[in-house]
């Protein structure tokens, strides 16, 4: 006897309509690939809220830890010249 | 970490809540922040999944095909719901398993309000108005609580919620503008649903343990005693309208504060109910463990044909 197993978790992502992204509506379980997608239909598309959905089981998603958000994002506050309104022009410059 | 550390951390934390910040799963949290959160979103969660049993009771009586697609919605509707938030709980480190096992054991509660039988299709209209009209009045400030799954999950939920509340004040509707006798069912509906729905809200605000941590929190932005009475404001004249009468002799506009003054509600009863000693308490309870117990092998051969495919999938590929 192997230990029993139950139904993974899957990370659900929906287009909402042609020309948006796939946007992550939430998470269920199922025992693959397939159900999962049937589910996410069933789950998160009733009321025609999608026209193409995703799943991802949750474990092969790899996230940031917040507790390394300084090292991680603080770089970025520092560096004000990648944004346009760090460069002083006259009013007079039109259209830049 | 060092009992200042985490008194920092605690002092951060609640810092950024009051600045209107959301809490995500992988933030740091006290623990009683986790703990609390699990018990009140688990219990939501139990009470969508319980609350398909009085309404599944008529789906297959409904007097229309139009009724019975819509009640049919509607208990789909509460098995979504249900999962939402299954799903924002399970963020907070506890398997689904852990969850069920916690309704089944009766550790955890659910809503007091479905422990009461649907005898009549009548039901179906006051439970709609009624209770699902209560839950929105709980819900809608719910949209903006601190944790974001939480949050997010009752955005979904809300907006989904309105119609539930509609087809049910259609059914009161027409039954009230039907013969007299449907008109009586009505009115019996309505006497039995409205003292219930009103405990929905929960202890007076004298006798409510977790309101004020959970003030803080932002899981509760007005009173148990606040949210009663704005649905006792917003529901009598719909019953005005529907030519019913509420079962309160007590019931009367006061001018002066701008809103009705009503009776005592019988709290006896409302904790004879919460702890188990409901009309319904056992009744829903074993629907609801044999549901899961007898659909034990339907999950297990699911499983086993997604390993043996996987299996077959590796095989193909080496």
């Amino acid at each position: 006897m192997t230990e029993k197993r139950n139904w993974p978790l899957w990370e659900i992502f929906v287009r909402s309509k042609n020309g948006l992204e796939h946007r992550h509506f939430g998470s269920l379980h199922a025992a693959d690939a397939e159900m999962a997608l049937e589910n996410a239909r069933d789950v998160y598309t009733r009321r025609n809220e999608g026209v193409s959905i995703w799943v991802v089981e949750s474990k092969h998603i790899t996230a940031s830890n917040p507790v390394n958000n300084g090292e991680m994002f603080e770089p970025a506050k520092d560096k004000v010249y990648r944004h346009p309104t760090f460069y002083d022009l006259p009013d007079e410059v039109k259209h830049m | 970490m060092s009992e200042k550390d985490v008194k920092n951390l605690e002092e951060i934390f609640e810092a950024r809540i009051a600045r209107d910040e959301k809490i995500e799963p992988k933030d740091w949290m006290p623990e009683k922040y986790r703990q609390t959160h699990i018990r009140q979103i688990s219990q939501h969660a139990h009470s969508e999944i319980i609350g398909m049993l009085p309404e599944g009771n008529w789906i297959t009586r409904a007097p229309s095909l139009r009724r019975k697609a819509a009640l049919l919605a509607k208990v789909q509707d509460e098995a979504g719901h249900g999962l939402y938030l299954y799903s924002a709980c399970e963020t907070l480190g506890i398997s689904r398993d852990e969850l069920y096992e916690q309704l089944h054991s009766g550790k955890a509660k659910y809503s007091s309000i479905f422990n009461y039988p649907t005898i009549t299709w009548a039901d179906m209209g006051a439970i709609g108005w009624l209770v699902d009209g209560a839950a929105i009045i709980n819900q809608v400030p719910l949209c903006n609580t601190s944790f974001g799954p939480y949050a997010r999950a009752m955005v979904r939920v809300c907006k989904e919620e309105s119609f539930h509340q509609r087809q049910g004040y259609e059914i009161m509707l027409t039954l009230c503008r039907g013969t007299e006798e449907q008109k009586a069912m009505a009115q019996d509906a309505l006497n039995r649903w409205w003292w219930p729905s009103l405990m929905m809200f929960g202890p007076t605000d004298a006798e409510s343990v977790h309101t004020e941590q959970s003030m803080k929190w932002k899981l509760k932005r007005k009173s148990n005693d606040e949210l009663r009475q704005q649905f006792i404001d917003q529901t009598v004249p719909q019953a005005d309208l529907l030519g019913i009468t509420i079962p309160d002799p007590d019931l009367k506009w006061n001018e002066e504060k701008g809103q009705y003054d009503f009776g005592e509600i019988d709290w006896d009863e409302f904790w004879q109910v919460v702890k188990g000693h409901g009309p319904c308490n056992k009744e829903r309870m074993n629907a609801r463990v044999n549901a899961w117990n007898n659909g034990e092998w339907v999950r297990d051969a699911a499983m086993a044909y997604a390993e043996k495919n996987e299996k077959r999938k590796v095989a193909k590929a080496s």
